[in-house]
């Protein structure tokens, strides 16, 4: 079995238990302040870091190309409340123009 | 069941489609990353969470190992549980319908069921179920289409795929930076991973980034 079908049967797994476990357990278990303060942060954590690492990054190595223009477009769509799709579709209209005529 | 309201309807069915749509953005990530268009429909499946299906193959495509990606996308996924902590006491179901409520237990249909509490508690659980279960759906066909999709292109990035991805995460992420606070951990997070990308194998210094979050959770 490789890399690809252990990260999908694992998070998979991981991903029913957490929403299972959520309907099973006594609701003033989780009512902490500290606790929804981080669960509300750690998204905005490793989703930035994900925005940051598939921009920048190719393997170990830093590195700046088309997908800078591709993202600086998506920020641009989103600061104009563009929507998600528009967004998506933005970025990889610029990335490629640029990636197959540059 | 009782009559459901046409605008617990008119919620969950655009919202429904809107979410779905993205689906196509996450099969073409997927298989452009790596995956094949059958586990690209399985994560949508089971998983059944876009940040966490988002996660796993931007972290494998990364070049990081199994388990980083299982990590990450699983840290992602510990919101669902919490909603399922908040849902649970107002759907009051047991056995297989408690599972089937826990799959689709996701951003979108605690959402609209939290919204139409305020009307009573039919519309509370009409918009749950309805979302839940429309979301589904149309996630699952849109991740086929956009996976088959990008098969059928060849090298992704000359279609700008490897753009879409980050692009994604960016519209993710974006309406959670509500405050300084917020903006200002976006930023230490994005640079502390690329500051860590040359150092730590691939996938940790995103998950890495848990820790800030969860120091800056702490303080205050």
């Amino acid at each position: 079995m490789n890399a690809f079908w252990i990260a999908t049967i694992g998070t998979s797994v991981i991903a029913f238990l957490l929403k299972y476990s959520g309907h099973s357990i006594p609701q003033h278990w989780l009512e902490h302040p500290k606790l929804q303060r981080i669960n509300a942060l750690i998204p905005v954590a490793l989703l930035s870091a994900l925005v940051a690492v598939q921009t920048f990054t190719e393997k170990n190595k830093l590195m700046i190309d088309h997908r800078l223009a591709g993202v600086s477009v998506a920020v641009i769509a989103l600061l104009l409340k563009a929507p998600f799709p528009v967004v998506v579709l933005a970025a990889a209209v610029t990335s490629a123009g640029i990636y197959n005529w540059l | 069941m009782s009559k459901v309201e046409a605008i617990t309807l008119r919620d969950s069915l655009s919202l429904s489609l809107t979410v779905g749509a993205y689906g196509i953005a996450f099969g073409a990530a997927s298989v452009a990353n790596g995956f094949s268009v059958l586990q690209s429909c399985l994560l949508s499946l089971l998983t059944f969470s876009g940040a966490s299906q988002f996660a796993v193959v931007g972290v494998l495509g990364a070049g990081g190992s199994a388990i980083s990606a299982i990590a990450t996308a699983s840290l992602l996924g510990v919101r669902n549980g919490l909603y399922g902590v908040i849902m649970a006491p107002r759907l009051k179901v047991k056995g297989l319908k408690r599972v089937i409520a826990a799959q689709v237990t996701i951003d979108e249909s605690t959402g609209v069921a939290l919204g139409a509490e305020k009307r009573n508690e039919a519309a509370m659980r009409h918009g749950f179920w309805l979302t839940g279960f429309g979301v589904f759906v149309f996630w699952n066909l849109f991740t086929l289409a956009g996976a088959l999709g990008a098969k059928a292109m060849g090298d992704t990035r000359a279609w700008g795929l490897d753009s879409a991805v980050p692009a994604a995460f960016l519209g993710l992420v974006w309406p959670r930076l509500e405050s300084n606070r917020d903006r200002l951990l976006a930023v230490v997070s994005m640079v502390f991973a690329l500051a860590m990308t040359p150092i730590l194998p691939a996938g940790l210094p995103i998950i890495a980034t848990a820790f800030i979050a969860i120091a800056v959770g702490l303080r205050r």
